[in-house]
């Protein structure tokens, strides 16, 4: 899982090195192209629009979004969830809006995060996140002397979030589950 | 779905999200009075909760529904929702959408919703403030309530990646050669500064996972707006701002250079124009200091 160390995802190789025949997983890519966003996924031809046009792969050694679709397309299910790069898209949605092919390549990533965590921890940053939403409502805690100075610079009080609802919710989804194991 | 027509007139719920209460509130304190100026009326959204966008990475089904949820509350109060971060905005437009228009969708969502006592029905809007501004309030309305022109200020732009990405869901301006906010800034009498890769992310979402990166995007930034003559930088959104505002001083340590480079909520800017003070649009918490700009104001 990623850690704030990116030298770690920077000399990462779970994608490099030859292709076995035993790794490939042929239903992997009707997995993804049954979630939603993951439709087009065969549509990719492998152009390298999205890798040359997605700010984070011009800062990293190791980031590349048209080989993860690749991947994905051939079926290394194990290489591309174990992949800490995955963690690296910052969703900001060009590759997807200049696909020639149509593909939705962030959401394909977003498909294959959300298998990489299925039924396991999750990263210490989602993991705060998703502690803080199922607590109070909110990604952040805010802390009371904010709350205090809202009052002070005449803002209205902050509407309080109502956490048995949400909680309801995560439990529905199983997300109450995912943050439960990696306690 | 029928589309009711529900904000008769400038009435909106203000979705205020998680970052900017925490770490922005600059840009909440900025906008009511701006909007307040210009004869908007924002309505608090009783218990709302995160967007939803934060878990999406991790649970695509979360997302939805604490996004729905918002959207239920709203159609409760029959009205529109402005959000000020791109990424509320951007997840509650989207899933809006999806959820007006694929029943199966819908019907799904609903029936977990339904264990809170809510339903989705679609019969609001979601825009994102800059959104807003162009469409509910206009452009004519903006210059008529200018009393200040900022006439000597040098500005560039960084809108963020969700307010007009991805184009195909958003449906808003041109993500490639976005023209709205250019026009709002140049609405204050500030000259507009163009700049290589204007539209590029700062890259703020990954900041919890690899802070280098995004240090790197945000740094080649400022460096092609200095390059441009930028003075002055306006952004839309509290990660781009904590970005550009809060790690400058740590990016020129980092990249040994010097920018400082005022980046101001957009709020902040048009509301100078507008002949507030700079205490009224908290311009004092900021982190990198703007009196070199606001000096020049008479
Ligand atoms: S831009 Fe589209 S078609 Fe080209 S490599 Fe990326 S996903 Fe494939
Ligand atoms: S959405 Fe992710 S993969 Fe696509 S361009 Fe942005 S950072 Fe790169």
């Amino acid at each position: 899982m990623p850690q704030k160390n990116v030298k770690d995802i920077e000399k990462e190789d779970v994608l490099k090195g030859p292709i076995r025949a035993g790794e490939i997983d042929f239903g992997f890519r009707k997995e993804i192209a049954a979630s939603p966003g993951g439709e087009k996924l065969r549509h990719c031809y492998q152009c390298g629009t999205c890798t040359s046009d997605c700010p984070i792969a011009r800062f990293s050694d190791s980031y590349r979004p048209r080989e993860i679709i690749r991947m994905a397309q051939l079926g290394l299910k194990k290489r591309v969830l174990s992949s800490n790069t995955l963690w690296l898209c910052a969703a900001c949605y060009t590759c997807t809006d200049r696909c020639p092919q149509d593909v939705e390549v962030a959401s394909v990533i977003r498909i294959l995060r959300n298998l990489a965590v299925k039924g396991k921890l999750i990263p210490s940053p989602f993991k705060e996140l998703g502690k803080n939403i199922v607590e109070t409502g909110t990604a952040y805690r805010i802390p009371e002397l904010r709350l205090k100075k809202r009052a002070k610079t005449g803002l209205p009080p902050l509407p309080k979030s109502n956490i048995k609802a949400i909680e309801k919710l995560a439990e529905a989804t199983g997300f109450s589950q995912m943050i439960k194991q990696s306690d | 779905m029928t589309e009711e027509k529900q904000n008769p007139d400038q009435k909106f719920l203000l979705f205020l999200g998680c970052a900017i209460p925490y770490r922005e509130t600059s840009y909440e304190i900025s906008t009511r009075k701006v909007l307040q100026g210009l004869g908007i009326e924002l309505v608090e959204m009783p218990e709302y909760n995160c967007c939803g966008l934060p878990l999406d990475p991790v649970n695509h089904e979360m997302m939805l529904l604490l996004a729905a949820r918002n959207l239920c509350l709203a159609e409760k109060e029959k009205l529109n929702v402005i959000a000020l971060c791109p990424g509320c905005a951007g997840t509650l437009r989207k899933v809006n959408k999806k959820l007006k228009e694929n029943k199966e969708l819908r019907e799904k969502i609903n029936e977990q919703l339904k264990k809170t006592g809510l339903e989705f029905r679609g019969t609001i809007e979601v825009k994102h403030l800059l959104q807003m501004l162009a469409e509910d309030v206009t452009l004519e309305k903006i210059k008529a309530a200018i009393t200040k022109p900022l006439s000597s200020f040098r500005v560039a732009e960084h809108s963020g990646c969700h307010v007009t990405r991805p184009a195909g869901e958003i449906g808003f301006d041109n993500s490639e050669d976005p023209e709205v906010f250019k026009s709002l800034i140049e609405a204050t009498g500030s000259r507009y500064v163009e700049y290589t890769d204007k539209t590029a992310c700062c890259g703020a979402p990954i900041a919890g996972v690899d802070d280098r990166i995004p240090l790197a995007l945000s740094r080649e930034k400022l460096a092609n707006i200095k390059e441009m003559g930028g003075e002055l930088l306006v952004t839309v959104c509290p990660f781009c701002h904590m970005m550009f505002d809060t790690n400058q001083p740590r990016i020129e340590r980092i990249f040994n250079e010097d920018f400082k480079i005022p980046v101001l909520h957009y709020p902040q800017l048009l509301g100078l124009a507008m002949g507030f003070s700079e205490e009224e649009l908290a311009l004092n918490e900021l982190r990198v200091s703007p009196s070199k700009i606001t000096s020049k104001i008479s």
